[in-house]
């Protein structure tokens, strides 16, 4: 059983090495420029996953439109817009800020936004003194009604392994270089609770209303890993 | 399980790689993973922390060298053969076994969406009490459990200090090998960096934890 499995999963890391070898080929004709349709081969993971998915429809484990409606979900509808708009509102109006820093859920919530992988949310605030950052070193835990599904490099073995020994050394990575004396404070997300953070509201930013507030924040600021850089005075967000 | 998915404080696994205007999925077959993953989750023939458990079981060299997405549908493909959903056998032929009877799907697809939207809370209303208040100094177990758990190597044998009470959540040790849910308190706790790495690690910086009562004994 145990050797069936390891072997399938030999298969399925062999099949990624050869998956990825058409893409680079693929990404080489693109650069020719060559406007003649070409035939495009199908990666081994493509035609795996096509099996997979015929077979759960064919034996009514799932529905193909249910499959539509939840790619549909992740690729459209839920992403950190959703969390630059939380910050926002935390920036413009205090007693909204007061709310998500004691009752996340609820002022999350206040915005319509919730759901899978943001059910107990905990917001931390960035400050002069104070650097957060977030991670999940054993996975990939992630606040999704928020931040949206998480990038590559956030679940990569270079950050989940870095990121709680040697944080500065990271957030240097992403141009980041804190001052000496702030206290930087990682977040490992080791249970169910997921972290979003309120980044620092950038100078230059007074007369800004909330849309436009949004419109600067990041989905890197929201992770902790860089800042929201300030606004040039006399210019526009 | 002291796998190689327990990565932090890990060395030399080379730069953060950025990409700009990263897509949200790379390739169609990767939102297939996903969206299979979570429309096949509504049998609830598992649960979250038996998922993880499932891709913790990719051996640490293909674990290494896999993708994300493949890491997932290795561990979809684990999931549904090992709880009885599909065989090994219609995996490979990717046809039902001959007479099989053809299910139908325990959510519609509008019934989905809305769980999707309303989550799936790991906190649990139980009168268990804490063990734990905050503001205490607590040492977390050395514990090397050969199953599932949520104790980074990392931390194990390290004091720390209880920050806050999350209230109480399902214990992933039992329940990600279908044991029970075992609700009990979760704390995030408090680490110096220097308690975990040594002088190296600036005075004032910190790590904090989540951590079950479980992980956790007075110090």
């Amino acid at each position: 059983m145990k050797s069936t499995r390891r072997d399938f999963l030999t298969t399925a890391a062999t099949a990624a090495g050869a998956a990825a070898a058409s893409n680079l080929a693929g990404a080489e004709n693109h650069e020719h420029g060559h406007e003649h349709s070409h035939q495009v081969v199908p990666s081994d993971m493509a035609l795996r996953v096509k099996s997979l998915e015929s077979l759960l429809v064919e034996k009514g484990l799932v529905e193909r439109a249910a499959l539509d409606a939840l790619i549909d979900t992740y690729e459209h509808k839920v992403g950190p817009r959703n969390g630059a708009r939380v910050v926002a509102r935390a920036w413009f109006d205090p007693a909204y800020k007061e709310l998500l820093l004691t009752d996340a859920d609820k002022a999350i919530a206040e915005l319509g936004y919730g759901g899978t992988q943001g059910e107990h949310m905990v917001v931390v605030e960035n400050t002069p003194a104070v650097h957060n950052m977030v991670v999940c070193t054993l996975c990939s835990c992630y606040p999704w009604p928020v931040l949206g599904l998480p990038p590559v490099w956030y679940k990569s073995a270079p950050y989940r392994s870095r990121s709680v020994i040697d944080p500065r050394g990271v957030l240097r990575e992403f141009g980041l270089e804190l001052p000496e004396d702030v206290e930087v404070r990682v977040w490992d997300s080791t249970a169910e609770v997921r972290y979003l953070v309120l980044p620092q509201r950038p100078a230059g930013t007074e007369t800004l209303n909330e849309d436009a507030l949004a419109a600067l924040v990041t989905r890197d600021s929201m992770i902790g890993v860089t800042k929201v850089p300030d606004v040039p005075q006399g210019g526009t967000a | 399980m002291n796998g190689v998915h327990d990565m932090g404080g890990m060395q030399d696994m080379g730069p953060i790689q950025e990409e700009k205007n990263e897509p949200v999925f790379h390739h169609p077959w990767e939102g297939l993973v996903f969206a299979m993953y979570r429309a096949t989750g509504a049998w609830r023939k598992w649960n979250l922390d038996a998922a993880r458990y499932a891709r913790e079981m990719i051996p640490p060299a293909e674990y290494l060298s896999m993708s994300y997405y493949e890491k997932w549908y290795a561990g979809l493909v684990d999931l549904l053969t090992a709880r009885g959903l599909v065989t090994r056998a219609e995996i490979e032929s990717g046809i039902p076994a001959k007479g099989s009877s053809k299910a139908t799907p325990p959510l519609t697809v509008s019934q989905l969406l809305e769980s999707v939207a309303k989550g799936t809370p790991a906190k649990r209303s139980v009168s268990v009490a804490p063990r734990f208040q905050s503001g205490q100094r607590v040492r977390a177990r050395n514990i090397n459990p050969v199953g599932h758990t949520r104790l980074p190597r990392y931390a194990r044998g390290k004091l720390g200090t209880i920050d806050r009470d999350y209230g109480a959540f399902v214990f992933p040790d039992s329940n990600a090998h279908f044991l029970g849910e075992n609700p009990q308190h979760v704390y995030a706790v408090r680490f110096a960096a220097r308690e975990l790495w040594g002088d190296q690690a600036k005075l004032q910086d910190t790590v904090y934890l989540s951590m079950w009562d479980n992980y956790l004994e007075p110090a």
